[in-house]
């Protein structure tokens, strides 16, 4: 993965810069220091790194106003970071950029349970927003795996999804409103706790936009009260073919779990080694989760595991307890840390129609052969948001290389069969030259031409979602200002 | 001009040099604009491809929405942001289509719980004010690739681009539906109630309240649905909730499907003679905002849907209702031409904001061509 060489014109004038950036900044909101801004040289996707020219940390809209004015004057880049959870490097600095992080924006500034609203600083992480509803029995619904640590930000950035989008949406269809500060420091308020657009829908620009529009400081989201209660259940196959089957016929038969989770037996056997939740040694296994009162809940997974039976399961489990519950999802919660544990991994995201399944599955075991690399397979079936785990050493010359060429080829399968590069992590710089394989030139002039309106400098996360050659001039154009 | 393919239409499109009013049924004249020339959607028509069990339907953008429908009844789906059919309340006729309702992006009562029209949309073409196909999003159900243009088309009524197919995501009907009548609340009462219904963990689908109902008495309306002994458990736990009120509960299908059509279609209003605006708002603010604005205006009949963050408000032809520092938005959907040109139909937007859509019409279609002024 390129990135952009970084000015030298901006580099000579890093005193100014910071100088100027301290004039409308706390003291210790401002990082220069070569050892200190090393804190922010990556995201999660740490195959790449580059320490920023310097980090801003700032409290307010009126800061981020301040400082984004002042880079647009310098003609400076700007990377905003939310919590730096993204697997796509969405946060990845140039040398010759500021990072803008909202960390220090975490504040709640309303919460009212009648209209069903919260309006938040956008660097509250993601579990906290619902944390902080929790005791009246909400919650915000979009829950990336990263929930802990991401911020809203980083969520609405990138349009974040999670295990319960199947019921609940991901994060576009959960926000009502944002505050958005432009690259020149204007504040734009779009939505609010009311629905809907009155003119053009720009929230729904925005939301996805990867932080190259502007930078959203607050925002208004949904939240939802949480239902009576939730049972999983768990089921084995010995095909994929057959799961993939059984996951259409739930879906047709009219339930809508809020969760069917999938994974395959090379992710079930490394998550047993790991976790060792007493799950089936089999094909395929899949966790079904369903939401309401007791009653309801015996209803819906009766239909559901009638369905399963048709399917010939080697195992069939349902949650008795809330103990059991937990078994059941700690061998899918612990996937990501239990191929951690046996190797480097990289964790892929594409989307594709859900009948494509057992295609998709049969294909990436065939290219697992040809890369020489193994792939553990977990993903939120419902949806077709694949997550293949292509495990890789990184120590070994060349590996990383062949990993990131098989997850390519991966990418470039789901948008075959009618899918797309990426569910819920992103672009970033990961996808960001696959963008031709799935859109053709004129599809993503239309693209950046919204950027065009706002951001005409080009200065926003720049080097970012559209391919290094698609929008080297308009790129080339800010540098020319300079 | 009725282009039989989107090549055609992009032709047309291209070689043109005078502006188009684009119209698919031609059942949604809410805003007026300049253009003379009528070019038709109608011919790109057809479902192009149906998947059930991924819960995904792509059709041409002219399809008749009928026929949309008629699909997915077959397979016992349907589109759950229930759009609205605006004949009756704006007198036109013809076939609705589902570019038109992607275009103007209708929902109706279940968009407080499932969401619009907009969130549903997955993928769209369309041809651009240039006459170039686009296309973004596609047909899975989460895809953050590249920037969202599917949103930006849904409610961007023509003025972006010519819709030429969309996909969306379908949901299965469910197996009953039932509906609690409550009689005699107030306005600010109803939406109260409205509130607890929708912060209660029940899922109710649908909250409505006509200060005068089909018989002229107040009447509030809610609506849950899901599998029958679901929706039986969660009615008793609803009248349990609201047990001082008089709550009456209506189960027969036919008569639970005609309250919520007559709350989608705003029946109150059709064919009276006043002018329909249309209220986007926080809930709790909805009856203080009717109380003024009956406090100011000929207010004649009113309508509040998505638990009060929805109202419908008729009033005498050519008042302008809408009040300074709205927080929300309020849209003329039903007038005299003559009141559409002299009022802003849709509402004014901030300086900043209204800037930013500006530019993005002057990149999509710079030469003006695509419903000139439509959205003003």
């Amino acid at each position: 993965m390129q990135m952009p060489e970084p000015n030298p014109a901006i580099l000579a004038k890093k005193a100014r810069i910071v100088e100027r950036l301290r004039s409308v900044l706390p003291a210790d909101a401002v990082i220069e220091d070569e050892m200190e801004t090393r804190a922010y040289e990556c995201d999660a996707l740490t195959a790449y790194r580059c320490p920023p020219l310097a980090a801003v940390l700032p409290s307010s809209t009126e800061e981020v106003a301040a400082v984004l004015k002042i880079c647009h004057e310098e003609g400076v880049p700007v990377v905003p970071r939310g919590s730096g959870t993204s697997l796509a490097g969405g946060a990845l600095p140039t040398a010759d950029s500021v990072i803008l992080g909202v960390a220090r924006m975490n504040e709640v500034l309303e919460v009212d349970y009648a209209d069903r609203i919260i309006r938040v600083q956008t660097g509250r992480t993601n579990l906290s927003v619902t944390s902080a509803v929790e005791e009246e029995d909400f919650f915000y619904a979009p829950d990336p795996s990263s929930q802990l640590a991401c911020a809203i930000a980083g969520n609405i950035a990138m349009n974040s999804g999670g295990a319960h989008c199947l019921k609940y949406g991901v994060t576009t269809n959960n926000l009502l409103g944002v505050t958005l500060v432009q690259m020149d420091g204007t504040v734009v308020e779009i939505g609010g706790a009311h629905l809907d657009a009155g003119g053009l829908d720009l929230l729904g620009l925005i939301c996805g936009s990867e932080g190259q529009l502007g930078v959203v400081t607050e925002a208004t989201l949904r939240i939802l009260r949480k239902p009576e209660g939730a049972r999983p259940v768990l089921m084995g196959f010995d095909s994929n073919e057959v799961a993939g089957e059984c996951v259409s016929d739930i879906i047709k038969a009219g339930v809508l779990p809020v969760a069917i989770e999938f994974m395959d037996r090379p992710c079930i056997r490394a998550t047993e080694d790991f976790a060792k939740a007493g799950y089936p040694d089999c094909e395929a296994l899949l966790i079904v989760e369903v939401e309401g009162s007791a009653a309801e809940i015996d209803e819906q997974l009766g239909l559901i595991l009638q369905i399963a039976r048709r399917h010939n399961p080697v195992e069939l489990r349902e949650a008795q307890s809330a103990d059991e519950a937990a078994r059941i999802w700690l061998g899918r919660k612990s996937a990501f840390g239990a191929m951690g544990n046996i190797n480097d991994y990289m964790c892929l995201d594409g989307t594709i129609p859900v009948n494509e399944l057992p295609y998709v599955l049969r294909r990436i075991g065939e290219m697992s052969r040809e890369f020489g690399l193994d792939v553990a397979n977990v993903f939120h079936a419902g949806d077709g948001n694949m997550h293949p785990l292509i495990l890789f050493n990184a120590n070994e010359p060349g590996q990383l290389e062949t990993c990131e060429a098989f997850g390519a080829e991966i990418l470039k399968l789901c948008v075959e069969v009618g899918g797309c590069l990426t569910g819920e992590h992103g672009v970033g710089i990961e996808k960001r030259d696959l963008m031709v394989d799935q859109y053709d030139p004129i599809d993503l002039e239309a693209q950046m031409a919204v950027k065009d309106v706002f951001d005409p400098a080009w200065l926003l996360n720049p080097a970012k979602v559209f391919p290094l050659t698609a929008s080297e001039r308009r790129r080339s154009v800010a540098l020319a200002a300079e | 001009m009725r282009p039989e393919s989107e090549a055609d239409l992009a032709e047309v499109i291209g070689s043109a040099s005078d502006p188009f009013h684009i119209r698919g049924g031609g059942t949604r004249a809410v805003g007026v604009t300049s253009a003379a020339a009528v070019l038709e959607t109608g011919g790109l028509s057809g479902v192009s491809l149906y998947e059930p069990g991924a819960l995904t339907l792509v059709a041409r953008a002219g399809t008749p929405l009928a026929e949309i429908e008629g699909a997915l009844a077959a397979e016992g789906q349907r589109l759950a942001f229930e759009p609205m059919d605006h004949r009756g309340l704006l007198g036109t006729s013809g076939e609705p289509t589902i570019g038109g309702v992607v275009a103007a992006n209708v929902s109706g009562p279940r968009r407080v719980q499932a969401g619009a029209a907009r969130d549903f949309l997955l993928g769209v073409r369309f041809v651009d004010g240039a006459g170039q196909v686009v296309k973004n999003g596609g047909r899975v159900m989460k895809n953050v690739t590249g920037y969202d243009l599917v949103k930006l088309m849904c409610g961007s009524w023509g003025t972006l681009g010519v819709l030429t197919e969309v996909s969306l995501k379908v949901l299965p009907v469910p197996e009953t539906a039932a509906c609690l009548m409550i009689d005699g609340l107030d306005e600010a009462g109803a939406q109260e109630v409205m509130s607890r219904a929708l912060t209660s963990p029940y899922e109710v689908t649908g909250a409505a309240h006509a200060p005068g109902g089909p018989g002229e008495q107040p009447l509030t309306l809610l609506r849950l649905e899901g599998f029958a002994g679901s929706v039986a458990y969660r009615t008793g736990r609803l009248q349990e909730m609201l047990t001082n009120l008089s709550v009456r509960v209506e189960t027969d299908p036919e008569r639970v499907a005609a309250l919520w059509r007559w709350v989608r279609d705003v029946e109150i209003m059709q064919g009276t003679g006043g002018d329909v605006w249309k209220f986007s708002v926080r809930p709790s603010e909805a009856p203080g905002l009717v109380a003024r604005l009956r406090a100011s205006h000929p207010v004649e009949r009113v309508l509040y849907d998505w638990g009060g963050g929805l109202i419908w408000v008729e009033s005498a032809p050519g008042t302008d209702l809408r009040p300074k520092g709205l927080q929300g938005h309020a849209t003329l959907i039903r007038a005299s031409e003559q009141t559409r040109l002299e009022l802003p139909v849709f509402q004014p937007e901030p300086t900043a904001v209204a800037a930013l859509s500006a530019g993005i019409r002057a990149r999509f279609d710079p030469r003006g061509m695509l419903n000139p002024g439509i959205m003003a």
